[in-house]
Parts: structure tokens; sequence; C-alpha cells
């Protein structure tokens, strides 16, 4: 079960930063999605998946019966779905109404609160050697 | 009951901010943001006399309960968070641009409440949950200005911030996974008892590289100056006054007393010289008012990881200052760009001149918070450099030490730069017509007054930062 746990794990991080890396803004934040779902299996993986030993705790008994799942990575894993899924739904909206303003959904051409040596951005913002003369 | 309040009245607030308008929202707002800086107060008070008090949710026993904890440390960062929200929330009352209010005030009470409790949570996971909602609030309040700049602000700072949680989010997991425990004390008892087989270091450096991430060290720092600008001047104060060094906080609480490891503390010491020097740099670079001061935030949060890199109780304690020190005059500048922003219309220093002759008393309360910043010796700042470059030195790490004094001397070129440029010279062009507002001036005042004290009485601060538990395995 870990075994197949980890090889899913491992294909969602390298998919993962193959579409972070990308220049197209969705594709970017999907990225950070599929990361994002690496990451809570890597919180279900740390629980013992797999084990068919109910987790209960019977009458009389204080802990759980050897080798049990964890239900605590379980609900800490439900808990950063719900965050993550809240912070999709924003950052896709968000991507959206800056791609909209932009008219492009190319990150790397989002320089206004970066301007570069580029002479594009440079109109208001002239560099330090030009104050000086 | 007690350490739950601070962080109940202001969410409670922000729930309530989203439905009422107009002026009962400005008084509820002002009211309530008073009233947590008496809580925070009276819980300062109630921890410097009677000790440490944790409170457990639901009475679980210790190492497995949801634990709020609160000692020295955190009961100070508490009420200096709520010192800056009440003067926030006065400057917002008269805040020009702020067209949306009940959403603004709403999303700024959230920042303050999970701040509170991010210092508070004893436990990771806790901590991951406050560190989104503190994430979220800061986007929020980063698209409700709408523009090009708001928005593609808030894209980056999202980028780089949801890649940080991730990677926290993961070695959380994986320290659960290892140990079974996430509770702080279970933790630094395990680290303590430096039993190698479950390759804690290994889990608790992602952790840590996430915290680097969100602190803003050096090779991931770009997102902070490109980000906090776009916020509209006194939010600045909270988010550029509050966000970085809360994190700070955490990574002194992580490094220092749960995960006690050697590794980390050089680690942590060499990226702070570097984050230091090109924090200061970019800063000596740039000519509007809140670039410069962002990436101030960068530098100055470098000098606060050498402190958190010297691992020693005196290392910590002047961290500890120092970080107080930082918040309260990191907000006051960013205030006054805002006053000089309402003044002369430009954050640009090119754009505007002439406020000494114009303005006299933002003058001086700038110059004090400038050379406190800097760290020219009666004020505030001096003392927290003091400690620590002190402490490098009694550890022999010269180069930490030169590299500390050599972002000193930049700061002090940058300062002076804003003081000449924008003080100095006359101004260009005619001076805006706004009136500043006078409660911004007393309530900034106040603000710089509580900078002057720690400057010229740091005894009673420190004694009480020497009394705390630094290390891992005692009682935390």
């Amino acid at each position: 079960m870990s075994f197949i746990l980890i090889t899913v794990i491992s294909i969602c991080v390298s998919g993962g930063i193959l579409l972070l890396l990308s220049r197209e803004v969705f594709k970017m934040i999907m990225g950070l999605a599929v990361l994002g779902t690496a990451a809570n299996l890597v919180v279900f993986t740390g629980g013992r998946p797999g084990s068919l030993v109910p987790a209960v705790i019977e009458q009389g008994s204080q802990s759980l019966m050897t080798g049990a799942a964890s239900p605590l990575p379980q609900a800490l894993v439900l808990t950063a779905i719900v965050i993550g899924f809240a912070l999709l739904c924003f950052a896709l909206v968000l991507a959206a109404a800056v791609a909209n303003q932009q008219g492009d959904s190319d990150v790397a051409s989002y320089r206004e609160n970066e301007p570069s040596g580029n002479t594009k951005a440079q109109s208001d913002k002239p560099l330090v050697m030009e104050i000086e003369s | 009951m007690s350490l739950l309040m601070p962080f109940l009245l202001p969410i409670a607030t922000s729930l309530l901010s989203v439905f009422i308008k107009g002026r009962l929202l400005i008084g509820m707002n002002l009211i309530s943001s008073f009233a947590l800086l008496i809580l925070a107060l009276q819980l300062l008070f109630d921890v410097v006399s009677s000790g440490p008090k944790s409170l457990m949710f639901g009475n679980w026993p210790v190492p497995y309960g949801i634990e709020f904890y609160a000692d020295g440390l955190s009961a100070l960062l508490i009420m200096l968070i709520a010192l800056v929200s009440a003067v926030v929330m006065v400057f917002m009352v008269h805040w020009q641009s702020t067209s949306n209010k009940s959403a603004y005030f709403a999303l700024a009470q959230c920042l303050v409440a999970s701040a509170i409790a991010v210092s508070l949570a004893a436990d990771l996971f806790n901590l991951y949950v406050w560190f989104e909602l503190m994430l979220i609030a800061v986007l929020g309040l980063m698209v409700l200005g709408k523009g090009h700049q708001q928005t593609e602000a808030a894209l980056k700072y999202f980028a780089v911030s949801m890649l940080g949680t991730l990677i926290m989010l993961s070695a959380i997991g994986m320290i659960h996974g290892a140990v079974g425990h996430l509770n702080f004390s279970a933790l630094a008892e395990l680290s303590a008892s430096e039993d190698s087989g479950h390759h804690l270091t290994l889990y608790g450096g992602m952790l840590l590289l996430a915290l680097l991430l969100k602190i803003g060290a050096f090779p991931l720092f770009a997102w902070l100056p490109a980000a906090y600008h776009a916020l509209p001047a006194p939010l600045l104060a909270l988010v550029g006054g509050l966000l970085t060094k809360i994190s700070v906080y955490v990574l002194m609480r992580i490094s220092g007393q749960v995960l006690d490891y050697q590794l980390y503390h050089e680690a942590i010491g060499w990226l702070a010289v570097i984050t230091m020097l090109s924090g200061v740099l970019g800063a000596a670079y740039h000519w509007d008012l809140r670039r410069i001061l962002s990436f101030h935030i960068v530098s100055q949060v470098g000098f606060l990881l050498l402190g958190v890199a010297l691992a020693t109780p005196a290392g910590m304690t002047g961290t500890a200052f120092f970080l107080f020190h930082n918040i309260l005059v990191k907000a006051n500048l960013f205030l006054i760009a805002g006053l000089i922003w309402m003044t002369a219309g430009h954050y640009d220093l090119r754009k505007f001149g002439g406020l000494y002759p114009a303005r006299p008393l933002l003058s001086v309360i700038f110059l004090l918070s400038a050379l406190s910043l800097v760290g020219v010796p009666p004020t505030s700042g001096f003392w927290g450099k003091l400690l620590i470059i002190m402490e490098t030195l009694t550890q022999e790490k010269y180069l930490w030490a030169a590299a500390a004094l050599i972002t000193g001397v930049l700061t002090l070129y940058s300062m002076s730069k804003i003081w000449l440029e924008g003080f100095w010279k006359p101004h260009p062009g005619q001076l805006g017509s706004l009136v500043i507002p006078k409660s911004s001036y007393v309530v900034m005042l106040i603000m710089s007054l509580v900078i002057l004290m720690m400057g010229l009485m740091p005894g009673p601060l420190i004694d009480v930062l020497q009394q705390q538990q630094w290390h891992a395995g005692g009682a935390l």
C-alpha cells in the first residue's frame, strides 16, 4: 500500500513541479493544486494506511489495537484538503482576473511590480544612472 | 480561558464587521482593538508574575491534545500585535482610499486574530492552519485594491506562499509519520534525546525551509518587495510590521526550542549574512519609499536570523528584543510613508521634498524611527544590535559580526537618502493640500514614545526575556 502511495506521490510531485514551472498562469496554479495533492498524500501515508484493523478503541481499553491505522493523519488531511480547495478556487479567480487585466496569460509579462532593466517596463522609472544627469 | 480571549475577540469582530457599516463599524473595530490591547496587557502581567500558561482544548493530556501556550515571549509578541493593530485601526478611520471599509476591517481583524493564534499555537498542525488563515487574510487585503498592481502582487504572493505552505504541510506529515507527535513539548523531548533513528533532522529541515520562505530569507525574498507595496499604507504597516516577524518568531521557537540541532543554526547563520546584505543593497537601489522599506524588511529579517543562528540564551534574548523593536519601528515607518503620501502625493522620493519645513512634527517622528532602525546609540535598535553582535563576538563568528556592522552602515545610507531627498531637498512642485488627521498624529506619537522608552529603558524588557526558557527539554 505504501509503495503505491509513494509512487503516486512522486508522480504528483514531478508533474506538479513541471506545471509550476510553466509560464502559463493557469498551468502554474494547476501545478500548485497537484503539488497540494502530493502534500496531502504525504500526510496520509504517515498514518499507516492499508491496515485492515478497525481504528476503534474497544471498551475497557485505552488505546487502539496494534496495527490499526492512525486516524489522526486522516483528520489532518481533511483539514488540509478543505483549506487547499478554498485557496485553489480563490487562486483560479485571481489568475483569471490578472490574465484579463493584463491581456496576457504569460506570467513573465507581469512586471508591473518588479520593473526590470527591460526598456518596456522602464518608462516612468529611470535607472539610477539616468537621474544623475 | 484568558488565553483564548485575545484570539476570540478579533475573530468575532472580524465576522461581525462583514455585516455592519458606517459609524457602527468603525466604533466597533476601535473598541475591539483597544479591548484587545487591555487583554494582551493582562495576559502579559499574568505570564510575567505567575509563569507560563497553557490551555488544552477538551482537556486532553499534553502530547495528544491541541495546546495553546503562552510564555513571556509570546505574551510580549501578542501585546505588540495588539498595539500595532490598534494604531492601524485608528489610521484606517480616516484613510482616504478605503471605499469598501467593511471588508478592509474584517480582513484586518482576521489577520490580527490569526497572527495571535500563530504566536499561541504549540502544535505543528495548528500552526499550519493559522498560517493559512493569515495567508488568506493578506491575499484578501491585497485584492481589495482591485488595480493591476494589486492583483498581480496577490498572484505572486499567493504562488510563493502556497509553495511554502505545501512544503510545510509535507514536513508536518513526515514528522508525524516518523515520531507520531506534533506537539512542541513532545518533539522537544525527542530531539533532546538524540535518538537519530527517525531522521527528525531531515524533516525538521524541510519545515525550516518552508518557514525561511515565508520569512523572506536569501534566495527566496524577491516576492516580498514585489507584493507588499501594493497594499494601502495603514495596512502595509500591519502586514509589513507583523507578517515576516511572526514567521521569525515561529522559527525561533522551532530551531531554538523544539528541534534544537546545531546543523540548523550554522545554516541559518550563513543565510542570515547573505539575506542582510542583499536586502540592504536592494534598498539602496530603489526610490519608492514603500519599496525601500520593504527591502529593509528583508535586511532586518536577516539580522534576526543571525540572532536565531546564535542559539544561546544571550543570542535569543537579543533576537527577541530586536524583533519587538523592529515590529514597532517598521510599522511606524510604513505609517509615516502613508502620511508622506497624503502630504506630498507621492511615494517616489524623486517627486517630492521639503517635508521638514512643511511638517516638522512628522519629520521628527520619522527621524526617531529611522535612527532607531539604523541603531544609533540611545535608541531601541541599538540595544538589539548590541546584544546580538556581542554574542557573535563571544562565539567568535567574526565574519557574521562584520556583515552585521556593514549592514548597519548601509542602512544608515538608505535612511539618510530618504531624509535628504524627502525632507531636506526643496519640494519640486506644490505640496498636496490633504490635511493629516490629528488622531493619526496622536497614535503615532504614542508609538514613537514606546520606541523611545524601549531605547532609554531597555532593562525591564531584557529582564523579562532573560527569564525565558530558551532551550529544548525544558518546561516548554
